[in-house]
C-alpha cells in the first residue's frame, strides 16, 4: 500500500532581489498512517518552508517549488489547482503555527474561527457547526467551552489560544496534523500540556503527526522517527533511539551536546556549535556543515554527501565516521 | 471582620464581570471625547429636526408657492421667512435636509462599496491586478473632484425620470447626484483599504485561515475586512460630511438636485441673488449645512480616537 504522504525530492527556492535562496534542497520522506515524525534543526534551515511547500502555502512569487512531488494517497498535491488544494487543506492535512498570539484573527470569535472549517469542508449549518465547535473546544481542554465559544482571542491566554488553534486544525479530523513549532511561544508547563494533548488526540483520532521544532527534548518523548535538517538538507534520519542513542552525524552530535541535561553536573559548560548556519543565498560546494564541523576532512569541501544507510532505518549524510573520526 | 467581607464581595464582582467586547471598549473611549459627544448631540438634533419636522409640515407645504408673500422675513406664519416664490423656508429646510442627509449617506455607501472593493482586491491580490487598479485610482485622483462632479452632473442630468418612493416623489437628479458624488470620492478610501490589506494579508492568521481551506473570497471579506473596519468607519463618517458639502456645491452651481425638490444646497443657489437683502434665505440652510458637517467631523474625530488601537493608553 502506498504511504499516506510521500514527499520526493522536494526543492523550494525563493527568487529575491539578492539572488536565489535555496531554502529546501531535495528532501524526501514518507509518513505512514498514525506515524509521528519529528523534524529538528536550527532556525532558518528550511523546516517551516518544507511543510509550507507541502501545504501549498509558499507565496509565489517570490517562492517557487522548483522540483519534486508531494504524493498524498498517491495524488501529487503540487499538481492540484487552487480549488482542489482548498479541499485538501484543513480537511485532509491541517497545520498549527508557532505563535498562537498572531495566528488567531483578533476580530472574530474563537468559535467562529473553529466553526469555519466545519462549514467550508463538511457543509454544516451554523447551529451544527456551533455544537461541534463547542465539543472540539471541550476536547482540547478549554473549561466551560460553551461560554468560551463566543470569546475573542484576546480573552484567551497563550496556552488556551494554542489549544483553540489545535481545535481549529482538528475540526475535520485530518489524516495528517502538521505542528510547526507550536510550543515555542509558550512556557514550559504549558508546553508539556500541549504535547500531552497532541499525544492523546493522536492516539484517539489515529492521525499522523509531523512535528517541527528546534527543541530536541520535545521530539524525544513524542516522535517515532526523527529527521535532522540543516541548510535545507536532511543530514540524518532514524528512529528516536538511533538519533538520541547513537547519533552519527557531527551536526546531530553537536546539537545533542548543546542541550542541557538533568543528569549532567551543573559545573559543565554547555557545548556551543561555533559559527552560524550558512547563508542559503549561495551555498558553497561540499557539505553545508563543513565550515562548523570539528570532524571535517578534505572531501567535505569538495562534495556534498548524500543520505546513506548505516543501519536499519538509520541514514546519515556525512563523509566521516564519527565513531572513529576517519573517512568512511 | 466586616470590612474584609465587604471588600471580598467587591473583588468577586470584579472577577465575575465578563471582559469588555471590542465595541464596549470603543464606546468607553468615545465617551471620553467631549467634542465627539457634542457632535453626536448636534446630529441627533438635526435628525430630529428633519424627521419630527416632517410630521408638522407636509411636503406640500414645502413646495406650495404663494406669490402674495414672496421674500417675506421671518414671521409668525413662516418662522424662517419665505423664498422668491413664497415657499416656507422652514418647511423647505426640513424636506431639503432629508434629501441632503439622504444624499450624504447614500453617496458614502456608494463610495465605500467601490473603495473597499477596489482597495481590498488590489491589496490582497497584488501584482498586476494591484498595478492596474492603483494606476486607475491615481488617474481618478489626478482629476480635480469638482471638475468631475460638474462634468458628470452635467452629462447625466435629466437622464433619470422623477420616481416615487415611500409615497414621496424624488427628482431623478437625486440619484444622479448620489452616483456622481459616490463615484468621485472613493479613491481615498481605496488607498486606505489597500494599505491596510497589504499589511494584514501578511499576518499569520491569514495563513492560518488558508490552512483550514478558506477561499480567497472569505479570507478577504470575513477575515481581513473586519480588521480594517476602524479606518473605514472613520473615512466613511467624514465622507458623509464631504458628500453633503459636495451636494451643496453642485446644487449651488445649479447642476445638482433640481427644484421643486429642495436640498440645502439648491436653497443656497436660490438665495444667491438675495444675499444682502434677504439674509434669512441663505442663513438657515447654510447654518444647517455647517452644523451637520461640524457634527459629523466631531464624531469622526472621536471615532478615530476610539477605534485606533494605538490610542489605547491615552484615554484610560
Amino acid at each position: 500500500m502506498a504511504p499516506l504522504l510521500e514527499v520526493q525530492d522536494l526543492t523550494t527556492r525563493f527568487y529575491t532581489l539578492d539572488g536565489i535562496v535555496h531554502a529546501v534542497n531535495g528532501i524526501s520522506y514518507t509518513v505512514e498512517e498514525g506515524d509521528t515524525l519529528g523534524i529538528v534543526g536550527e532556525s532558518g534551515c528550511g523546516k517551516s518552508v518544507s511543510v509550507l511547500s507541502v501545504m501549498g502555502l509558499i507565496p509565489e512569487p517570490p517562492g517557487k517549488i522548483a522540483a519534486g512531488q508531494v504524493l498524498y494517497k498517491g495524488q501529487d498535491l503540487l499538481q492540484l489547482d487552487q480549488k482542489q488544494m482548498e479541499r485538501i487543506r484543513g480537511k485532509e492535512i491541517a497545520m498549527v503555527f508557532q505563535d498562537p498570539m498572531t495566528s488567531l484573527n483578533p476580530v472574530l470569535t474563537i468559535g467562529h474561527q473553529i466553526g469555519e472549517s466545519l462549514i467550508v469542508h463538511l457543509g454544516m449549518g451554523q447551529k451544527e457547526a456551533r455544537r461541534q465547535s463547542v465539543e472540539l473546544l471541550d476536547m482540547v481542554g478549554i473549561p466551560q467551552a460553551a461560554d468560551r465559544y463566543s470569546d475573542y482571542p484576546h480573552q484567551f491566554s497563550g496556552g488556551m489560544r494554542q489549544r483553540a488553534m489545535i481545535a481549529m486544525a482538528l475540526a475535520c479530523s485530518p489524516n495528517i496534523f502538521i505542528a510547526d513549532e507550536p510550543t515555542t511561544a509558550l512556557d514550559v508547563t504549558i508546553q508539556a500540556q500541549i504535547i500531552d494533548l497532541v499525544k492523546t488526540l493522536r492516539d484517539q483520532l489515529g492521525m499522523a503527526v509531523i512535528w517541527i521544532t528546534h527543541d530536541l527534548g520535545i521530539i524525544a518523548g513524542l516522535a517515532e522517527k526523527v529527521l535532522v535538517m540543516y541548510a535545507g538538507f536532511f543530514i540524518e534520519r532514524g528512529s528516536v533511539d538511533d538519533i538520541y542513542g547513537d547519533p552519527r552525524h557531527p551536526y546531530t552530535l553537536a546539537l545533542l551536546k548543546s542541550v542541557p541535561r538533568v543528569d549532567r553536573t551543573s559545573k559543565e559548560r554547555l557545548a556551543v556549535i561555533s559559527g552560524l548556519p550558512p547563508d542559503l543565498l549561495g551555498l558553497p560546494p561540499g557539505c553545508p556543515f563543513a565550515p562548523r564541523c570539528t570532524y571535517m576532512v578534505e572531501q567535505c569541501r569538495k562534495e556534498n554527501p548524500c543520505l546513506e544507510p548505516i543501519g536499519f532505518g538509520h541514514e546519515i549524510a556525512c563523509w566521516v565516521d564519527v565513531t572513529t573520526g576517519r573517512e568512511r | 471582620m466586616t470590612t474584609t467581607e465587604v471588600s471580598w464581595e467587591f473583588f468577586e464582582e470584579e472577577i465575575e464581570r465578563p471582559p469588555l467586547t471590542p465595541a464596549q471598549v470603543a464606546w468607553r473611549r468615545f465617551r471620553c471625547h467631549k467634542m465627539a459627544l457634542v457632535g453626536v448631540g448636534l446630529l441627533i438634533a438635526i435628525f430630529l429636526y428633519v424627521i419630527v419636522g416632517a410630521f408638522i409640515y407636509s411636503e406640500a407645504d414645502a413646495n406650495r408657492t404663494d406669490l402674495s408673500i414672496t421674500l417675506s422675513p421671518p414671521s409668525r406664519d413662516h418662522p424662517l421667512g419665505t423664498d422668491g416664490t413664497g415657499r416656507c423656508i422652514l418647511a423647505r429646510t426640513i424636506y431639503g435636509g432629508q434629501i441632503s442627509v439622504l444624499i450624504g449617506l447614500s453617496a458614502v455607501i456608494v463610495s465605500v462599496t467601490v473603495g473597499v472593493l477596489i482597495g481590498a482586491i488590489s491589496g490582497y491580490y497584488g501584482g498586476h491586478i494591484d498595478a492596474i487598479l492603483m494606476r486607475f485610482t491615481e488617474a481618478m485622483f489626478n482629476i480635480p473632484q469638482l471638475f468631475l462632479l460638474i462634468l458628470l452632473a452635467k452629462l447625466l442630468s435629466g437622464k433619470i425620470p422623477t420616481f416615487k418612493l415611500l409615497g414621496r416623489s424624488f427628482s431623478g437628479s437625486v440619484i444622479v447626484i448620489i452616483g456622481v458624488i459616490g463615484l468621485t470620492s472613493w479613491m481615498y478610501l481605496a488607498r486606505i483599504v489597500r494599505a491596510n490589506f497589504l499589511s494584514l494579508k501578511e499576518q499569520e492568521f491569514v495563513t492560518a485561515a488558508r490552512c483550514i481551506g478558506s477561499r480567497n473570497f472569505s479570507i478577504i471579506f470575513e477575515h481581513i475586512l473586519p480588521n480594517s473596519v476602524a479606518p473605514i468607519v472613520v473615512a466613511a463618517t467624514l465622507g458623509v460630511a464631504s458628500a453633503i458639502i459636495n451636494e451643496a456645491y453642485v446644487s449651488f452651481l445649479g447642476l445638482g438636485v433640481q427644484p421643486p425638490t429642495a436640498t440645502w444646497g439648491n436653497m443656497l443657489d436660490q438665495a444667491y441673488h438675495h444675499l444682502d437683502s434677504e439674509p434669512w434665505m441663505w442663513f438657515f440652510p447654510g447654518m444647517l449645512i455647517l452644523l451637520t458637517v461640524l457634527g459629523i467631523n466631531f464624531v469622526g474625530d472621536g471615532l478615530r480616537d476610539a477605534l485606533d488601537p494605538r490610542a489605547l493608553t491615552q484615554t484610560e
